[in-house]
């Protein structure tokens, strides 16, 4: 994992400084150590490494001669948002510019007969929800981050949330992005209509992790909030059932607004935290929710509570009011801190898996727990597949750190097995580059190095994240054979 | 994907791409009359059909390109799934590789997504021949960038799409098509009205005074809607070939004389005062024109309501079916398309002349 000591090329540095306060003022151009000490890490803390140059730029010309100025250099850029992502896709450079765009908070437009808001890219999620809300309207995905993490992160990463079964991913929710490429050239994705001209460059904008452009305004889609939503706290003596329990919800023809699942370990660390009033007794918990106008809700609740019965739930209570219902999903908002209280470092995983495959995919990180004596819980975004099982480690422990590393990969090499991907939501940042190796083959990799090169001709945004070099695929020595063949067999890679 | 599927295919390409001929890559033929004018040898994707593997719990299938789309949404409505985007066939023969190549979605796009929406995966050949698969099979998967819905509305000039993963929905418990009479401007305002509270309406239209709107969901929602939306609740047959006839363009609108503009948006923008005919969908978000306004005043005044126009469907289109790209663009365009087809033989000019 990274390396925590300062390996900063102090003349280098002081060009760069330099360079970039000769348009930006004193506050926006952070060099000292104890400046940019906090721009360390993001939210996956175990790779941590010290920024060369902190640039925080307050206007988008700012912006636009910052990555200017860079190019010309040769300097790379590292972007940030709020920094809470988990995959560490806004880790610095030692010998670049991390580019934060935190003061970037304004909302600049919201049209409530459109339905949409233009916001600036350091907006956090949950403010946009807060500022629509007088208009009856509310923006849907729900990172369980959302308190911190900024929309301009959101859609670097392709965010998804608790309601994204339902109401998509930020790739379903965002019309239009606004930004710059690393040459400096102003660029501009959709549209506030509902398409664009041409290839769908937005699509491919949105959870690109920050190397293809410098987001710095966003139109996101709002939703009128609906009339009433409960929610359903269903409790399991067992996982497969309660994984078959998800596609028999599925199979009746509902799409819960959420569907949730959290095992025991998990349900223990949470209620410990938030109080939320889960059954301590069950081995798995699903929350399932159903949101609409009031008949719907009553009608789709029943429904439910008659599916999850015949599939063998052990209890079921629907929540009473709009305060049990935020209480019943606190805890699970709240899985990953609570999680941190238990253990003095956690690491989240993040791989999606078909629905079939649960009770197995399961049952192996049980197998994985005792294999390398570290426990697990898990959350799981049931409805969808996407798995968050926590492996609980010391850091300071080398060896435990160690084993977490290798539990991990065996987790996400089994995503990949039964037919998944090795990231959902979080993003492949530095964390799960070398798997990006197993999951794609080396054509694949090659058109993603190509689109890049389209955006970036240098490389010089965000490189080393999300998308490995071939060579280091060859040095991680598992390169994903294609279709029984490996192509260019004849070159050599070193 | 099994190789052999895409054998044939893959030898077209490569000897196509040695000697830098054109290929034009054609399903049914339904949709010749969109985009520009294909030009090049035929390679018919027809012969690679069939569902490739189906669960309804999962929400997801995956298919061959020829697939037929009517066997498709077959197959799911059996299990009481659909294609939420409601994709046009323009004909019989429509496949599946077609309906993500043109990239059209019909009446439910505006509440439930575009087609673009629901790819969660694709395998296609490039330019060069080579076989590469993007995305998967699962709902939520931010591995790599997201080249698979790239593909949607692509009109094959980044590849060959051999095999799709989309995701499907439960199909409605119920639906109802009320019928309302209002002028244009009065009909917009309502579209967005609604569409800002929590109502099921999955579709509108607007002709020449006559407003039709479909609500979808759960029974009592529907019942509640259509109580305070008022209008005259249309019988389920009619309403099924109304919206039929508006997604196929059967309607006797599209039948009117003169080129059909497509355009495309914001909700909101106003009253377009264009000579010709307009028929709205999508909560005020598509206008079908049949004007014979010269391209530049159409592509102006869409572009000056902040939206787009596309040439529909013409017998001559000047400058181009679809409106110009800005310069930066425009750029990224043709390096994308260099990326995927260095030769450039992928339905040349299909999508923009100048690749």
């Amino acid at each position: 994992m990274g390396s925590a000591l300062p390996q900063i090329d102090f003349q280098k540095q002081k060009n760069v400084a330099q360079a970039l306060r000769a348009f930006l003022p004193e506050r926006c151009v952070l060099w000292q150590e104890e400046d940019t000490r906090p721009y360390e890490c993001d939210g996956l803390t175990a790779y941590r490494r010290l920024p060369m140059v902190v640039a925080l730029p307050e206007t988008e010309e700012q912006v636009q001669r910052i990555l200017r100025t860079c190019h010309a250099l040769g300097v790379p850029v590292v972007p940030r948002g709020a920094g809470t992502g988990l995959s560490g896709g806004a880790l610095p450079l030692g010998d670049g510019v991390l580019l934060s765009l935190a003061k970037f908070m304004r909302v600049v437009r919201v049209d409530p007969l459109a339905r949409i808001a233009v916001v600036q890219p350091g907006v956090r999620n949950a403010a946009i929800s807060d500022v629509v809300a007088p208009f009856g309207l509310y923006y849907a995905p729900d990172p369980s981050s959302q308190i911190a993490c900024s929309i301009g992160g959101n859609v670097a990463e392709n965010s998804g949330g608790v309601h994204c079964l339902k109401y998509g991913l930020t790739v379903h929710n965002v019309l239009r992005v606004k930004g710059y490429t690393m040459q400096g050239e102003e660029v501009d994705f959709g549209s506030e209509a509902l398409d664009a001209p041409g290839y769908d460059l937005l699509a491919l904008v949105i959870g690109s992790e920050g190397l293809l452009a410098v987001i710095t305004g966003v139109t996101v889609k709002l939703l009128p909030k609906t009339e009433a939503a409960r929610v359903i706290m269903a409790s399991f003596d067992d996982v497969q059932k309660a994984g078959d329990a998800v596609a028999a919800v599925i199979g009746a023809g509902i799409i819960p607004a959420g569907l949730e699942m959290m095992d025991k370990p998990a349900t223990l660390a949470v209620e410990q935290f938030v109080h939320a009033g889960y059954d301590l007794e069950a081995a798995v918990i699903l929350l399932c929710e159903s949101d609409g106008s009031v008949e719907e809700v009553e009608e789709e609740i029943s429904k439910m509570k008659e599916v999850l019965r015949a599939a063998g739930a052990t209890r079921l209570a629907v929540s009473r009011d709009e305060a049990e219902r935020l209480r019943f999903w606190s805890g699970r908002k709240a899985a990953f801190p609570a999680v941190g209280r238990i253990s003095p470092d956690y690491y989240c995983m993040d791989g999606t898996i078909p629905k079939k495959r649960l009770g197995e995919v399961l049952n192996f990180i049980g197998s994985l727990e005792k294999k390398y004596g570290l426990r697990c819980p898990n959350v799981f975004h049931a409805g969808d597949g996407n798995l968050h099982p926590l492996i609980l480690f010391d850091a300071n422990d080398a060896d435990q750190l160690k084993r977490t590393e290798e539990f991990a990969a065996e987790v996400l090499e089994k995503c990949i097995e039964v037919g998944g991907t090795i990231t959902g939501e979080h993003g492949v940042g530095v964390e799960k580059i070398d798997q990006m190796c197993l999951q794609f083959g080396t054509a694949e990799l090659e058109i993603f190095h190509s689109i890049k090169r389209a955006f970036d001709p240098k490389g010089l945004l965000n490189p080393g994240k999300a998308v490995p070099a071939l060579s280091r695929c060859a040095e991680f020595g598992r390169m994903h054979v294609h279709a029984g063949k490996l192509d260019h067999p004849a070159l050599p890679r070193f | 994907m099994d190789p052999e599927f895409s054998k044939g295919f893959s030898d077209q390409i490569r000897a196509a791409a040695a000697e830098r001929r054109a290929l034009r890559i054609r399903g049914g033929g339904t949709k010749d009359f969109y985009g520009n004018e294909p030009r090049g040898e035929l390679l018919d994707t027809r012969g690679c059909s069939g569902i490739v593997a189906y669960e309804p719990s999962e929400l997801v299938v995956t298919a061959r390109c020829g697939t037929l789309l009517a066997d498709l949404i077959e197959v799911l409505f059996k299990q009481g799934q659909f294609l939420p985007f409601e994709p046009p066939g323009f004909g019989p023969g429509a496949t599946l590789g077609g309906c993500v190549a043109a990239g059209l979605s019909g009446p439910r796009r505006a509440s439930a997504g575009a087609v673009r929406d629901f790819m969660l995966g694709a395998t296609i050949l490039d330019g060069r021949g080579r076989m590469l698969a993007f995305g998967g099979q699962v709902m939520k998967n931010v591995a790599g960038y997201d080249v698979s819905r790239v593909l949607a509305g692509s009109l094959g000039t980044l590849g060959l799409i051999l095999e799709i993963s989309l995701k499907l929905a439960p199909r409605p418990v119920s639906e109802l098509t009320l019928a309302l009479e209002m002028p244009q401007a009065k009909a917009l305002e309502s579209m967005n009205r609604w569409a800002g509270q929590p109502l099921p309406i999955s579709a509108t239209a607007w002709r020449d005074g006559a407003f039709e709107l479909r609500l979808s969901g759960a029974q009592g929602a529907v019942r509640a809607a259509a109580d305070k939306l008022g209008g005259e609740r249309v019988d389920s047959d009619s309403a099924a070939r109304f919206w039929a006839g508006i997604r196929e363009q059967s309607e006797p609108f599209f039948a009117l004389p003169a080129p059909l503009w497509r355009l495309s948006l914001p909700s909101r923008a106003p009253q377009i005062e264009l000579p010709g005919e307009q028929l709205i969908e999508w909560g005020g978000a598509l206008r079908w024109l049949k004007s014979g306004a010269d391209a530049a005043t159409v592509r102006a005044a869409a572009a000056g309501a902040g939206g787009h126009a596309t040439q529909f469907r013409a017998s001559d289109k000047p400058g181009g079916a679809f409106a110009p790209l800005p310069p930066e663009l425009a750029r990224l365009h043709r390096e994308l398309k260099q990326t995927f087809d260095p030769a450039g033989i992928l339905n040349p000019g299909r999508l923009y002349q100048e690749f």
